[in-house]
C-alpha cells in the first residue's frame, strides 16, 4: 500500500510544455483517475510517474522514497497499457509469468502467483492460448493479470478501456473497480472519457493545457466545478454554457432573468446550466429546437440559443417533445452557475 | 463472375504465366540438359524433354568433380556468412531502432548507402583488409567481408520499428535490461524477417563467383561449389555433367526456398497490407 505525490512536476518536449507545476497527492489505496481531452498532459503525468519519461522540473514520491531519477523497474509499479502490449509469441501464462522471469523468484512461487493472477482474472483456463486467441476482453484481463502477479506498490492504467466496445467497456469497467477495491493497491488511470472517471475513481483530476484544473470526489467536481472546463467536461451532456450577464446579482441571458447570483456585481459572463436543470417554460430564454435524441429513459432535446450557442434540455421519456424548428422558451430549474468570461473562472 | 472482371482475371494470369516462364526458362533448361546425352543436348533444332532421362551423369559429376569436397566448403561459408549477418544486423538495427545517439540519421544513411555500392568497386579494398588481417587464402578470408550488411542492418530496423513501443516499455517496468528485451521480445517477434534474412544471406554467399575465385588462391581445399562447377568441364564433350553439376549446386538453395518461402514473401510484403 502506497502514496504517490507530485510537487510541482513540469514536462516540456523540446520547448512545448506538456505538463506545467502540477502538484497532486494520491491516497494510500485509492483509485485517482486522471481525466481531459487529448494533449491535456494526463498520459504524460502517468509516464512520469512510471520513469518512462524524465522530469523536467519537480519531484515524484512514492510513499517517502524521491523517486524522480529512479528506474522504472525500481520504482515498484505495474503498468496497464492502451494496446495490453501483450507479447504476441508467448501464453497467456507466459505473458503473466514475463514480470516475475526476471526477479529471479523460486519458481514455485512464480508459478503459484501466476496461476493466482490468471484466477483473479477468471483466465484460467485460457492460460495456453497466445494472445491473439483472445477477444479484446479477455487480452485486457490478461493485461491486468500481467500487473497484479507483481504485486506492486501502484497500480498505472493508461486508457485501458479505449479499445474496447461500448457494452464491454461498462462491463469492464466494474470488474476493474471490483479488483481496485478488493486488491486496495494504489491506482492511477488516465481516461478522457467522463463516464469512466465518474463511475471508477474515488477522485478525478482534471487536466486541460498540461494543467490541472481541479482536484476532487466525483460528485463534488459535478456540483461544485471549479471552472467552465470542468463544469462542460462533467457530466453527460456537459453543463451547458452560455453567453449572459450580471446585473446586481441577477442573471440572464439573452436578456431574460434565468437566476439570482451571491455575486452582486454588473459584467459579461458565462452562464451554466445542468441539461437536467433546464424546462420547457411559457416565461424564459428563448431558443430554437434543432434536434431531439431519443435515448431510451430520456430525451436531449438540442437547443439552440439566439447567439448560436447549443443548450441541451434532458426530458423524460414522457414528456412532450417539441417540434424541431419551434422556438421556444426555457427556464432553470435548479442551480445556475456563472463563470467570468474570459478566465472561465466560477464566480458563483 | 461478369466478363469484364473475368478477362481482367485471365489476362493477368497470362502476364503472370508469361513472366514465370521466362524465370523458369533457363532453370529447365538446366535441369533437362543435365538428363540428356551428349548427342541431345547438340541436336539441331535444339530438344527440349529429355527422351530417355540419362540419371547417371549426376553420379558422374558428382565423383568426378569431388563435388562433396565443394559442397562442404560451400555449406561452412554460407552458414558462416549467414549466422554473422543475422548476429550483425540485429545488433546495429536495435541500436538504429532503440536507442538514441549522435548523428544516428546520419548514419543509418550512410550504412544504407553501402548497400547501393556493387561488390565489384569494393574488391579491391576487401583484398587488402583481408591480407592485412594476415587471413588470405583461408576460410576466414572468404566470410570476413560478407559479415555485415546495409541490407539486412535495414530489414531488420524495420521490423524492430514495426513493434509497438508499448512492449519495449512493458518490458522496461519489468525489469528487462535491451539485451534481455532483444532476445527475449523484438527478435522472437521479428522472426519473419530473421528468416528473410537468413534466406537472402544464404543465397548471396552461395552463389559468389568472384570473391572466392581471387580469395581462395593455390589453395584448392576451400574452393566452393560454383568454383567446382568449371572443374567438372565446361566444354561440350562434358556439357551434360556441367549441367547436372549445376543442377546439384543449386539444390540446396531450392530446398532452402521451399521451406522459407513463406517467410521471404512475408517479410517483403511487411507493412504493405493491414
Amino acid at each position: 500500500m502506497s502514496q504517490v505525490r507530485f510537487d510541482a512536476v513540469s514536462k516540456i518536449f523540446g520547448g512545448t510544455p506538456a505538463l506545467t507545476d502540477l502538484s497532486l497527492e494520491v491516497a494510500d489505496g485509492e483509485l485517482l483517475v486522471l481525466l481531459g481531452p487529448s494533449g491535456c498532459g494526463k498520459t504524460t503525468a502517468l509516464r512520469l510517474l512510471a520513469g518512462l519519461e524524465q522530469v523536467s522540473s519537480g519531484t515524484i514520491h512514492i510513499d517517502d522514497a524521491d523517486v524522480t531519477n529512479m528506474e522504472p523497474k525500481d520504482r515498484d509499479i505495474a503498468m496497464v497499457f492502451q494496446s495490453y502490449a501483450l507479447y504476441p509469441h508467448m501464453s497467456v501464462r507466459k505473458n503473466v509469468e514475463f514480470p516475475l522471469k526476471n526477479a529471479k523468484l523460486p519458481a514455485a512461487e512464480v508459478a503459484a502467483r501466476v496461476n493466482e493472477a490468471l484466477a483473479t482474472v477468471s483466465l484460467t483456463e485460457l492460460a495456453d492460448r497466445k494472445p491473439g486467441q483472445l477477444s479484446g476482453g479477455q487480452r485486457q484481463r490478461v493485461a491486468l493479470a500481467r500487473a497484479i502477479v507483481r504485486r506492486p506498490r501502484v497500480f498505472l492504467m493508461d486508457e485501458p478501456l479505449s479499445n474496447l466496445d461500448a457494452t464491454l467497456r461498462q462491463q469492464t469497467r466494474a470488474d476493474i473497480v471490483a479488483l481496485q477495491r478488493r486488491l486496495g493497491v494504489t491506482t492511477v488511470y488516465v481516461t478522457h472519457d467522463q463516464v469512466e472517471a465518474m463511475t471508477m475513481g474515488h477522485r478525478i483530476a482534471v487536466m486541460k493545457g498540461g494543467v490541472l484544473q481541479q482536484v476532487g470526489k466525483p460528485l463534488d467536481l459535478y456540483n461544485e466545478p471549479a471552472n467552465a472546463f470542468v463544469a462542460g467536461f462533467l457530466g453527460s451532456p456537459g453543463m451547458n454554457l452560455v453567453a449572459g450577464e450580471l446585473r446586481d446579482g441577477q442573471i440572464y441571458i439573452g436578456g431574460d432573468l434565468v437566476g439570482t447570483s451571491s455575486v452582486a456585481d454588473t459584467r459579461d459572463v458565462t452562464v451554466g446550466i445542468r441539461a437536467e436543470n433546464l424546462r420547457l417554460a411559457d416565461v424564459g430564454f428563448s431558443a430554437t429546437v434543432v434536434v431531439a435524441e431519443e435515448l431510451g429513459a430520456d430525451v436531449h432535446v438540442v437547443c439552440e440559443t439566439a447567439t448560436h450557442e447549443r443548450v441541451v434540455v434532458r426530458q423524460a421519456q414522457h414528456a412532450t417533445v417539441p417540434t424541431l424548428g419551434d422556438t421556444i422558451a426555457l427556464a432553470a430549474t435548479g442551480q445556475v452557475y456563472v463563470f467570468d468570461r474570459h478566465t472561465g473562472a466560477r464566480l458563483s | 463472375m461478369p466478363t469484364k472482371r473475368l478477362a481482367r482475371l485471365a489476362s493477368r494470369y497470362v502476364v503472370l504465366v508469361v513472366v514465370a516462364a521466362i524465370v523458369a526458362f533457363p532453370l529447365y533448361v538446366l535441369l533437362s540438359g543435365s538428363l540428356m546425352t551428349l548427342k541431345e543436348i547438340s541436336s539441331i533444332p535444339p530438344q527440349l524433354i529429355p527422351l530417355h532421362p540419362v540419371w547417371k551423369s549426376f553420379s558422374e559429376a558428382f565423383s568426378s568433380g569431388n563435388l562433396g569436397q565443394y559442397l562442404l566448403v560451400s555449406l561452412g561459408q554460407s552458414a558462416l556468412i549467414t549466422v554473422g549477418q543475422v548476429v550483425t544486423s540485429i545488433s546495429a538495427a536495435f541500436a538504429f531502432a532503440y536507442i538514441a545517439f549522435p548523428f544516428k540519421r546520419i548514419l543509418f544513411a550512410l550504412m544504407l548507402a553501402t548497400s547501393m555500392i556493387p561488390f565489384e568497386v569494393t574488391v579491391i579494398a576487401n583484398l587488402q583488409t583481408v591480407h592485412t588481417l594476415h587471413v588470405d587464402e583461408t576460410m576466414q578470408g572468404l566470410v570476413i567481408p560478407f559479415l555485415a550488411t546495409g541490407f539486412g542492418i535495414f530489414l531488420m530496423r524495420q521490423a524492430f520499428m514495426q513493434i509497438p513501443k508499448e512492449m519495449h516499455e512493458a518490458a522496461i517496468i519489468d525489469g528487462y535490461g535491451p539485451w534481455k528485451y532483444l532476445w527475449r521480445v523484438a527478435v522472437p517477434l521479428a522472426r519473419p524477417s530473421v528468416a528473410a534474412l537468413a534466406v537472402f544471406g544464404f543465397l548471396g554467399a552461395w552463389n559468389q563467383y568472384l570473391w572466392p575465385l581471387l580469395e581462395t588462391g593455390n589453395n584448392t581445399s576451400i574452393q566452393t561449389i560454383q568454383m567446382g562447377i568449371r572443374q567438372v568441364g565446361g566444354t561440350i564433350s562434358t556439357a551434360n555433367l556441367t549441367l547436372a553439376a549445376g543442377v546439384i549446386a543449386t539444390a540446396p538453395l531450392l530446398i532452402l526456398l521451399v521451406f522459407f518461402q513463406k517467410h521471404l514473401i512475408r517479410s517483403l510484403t511487411a507493412g504493405a497490407v493491414k
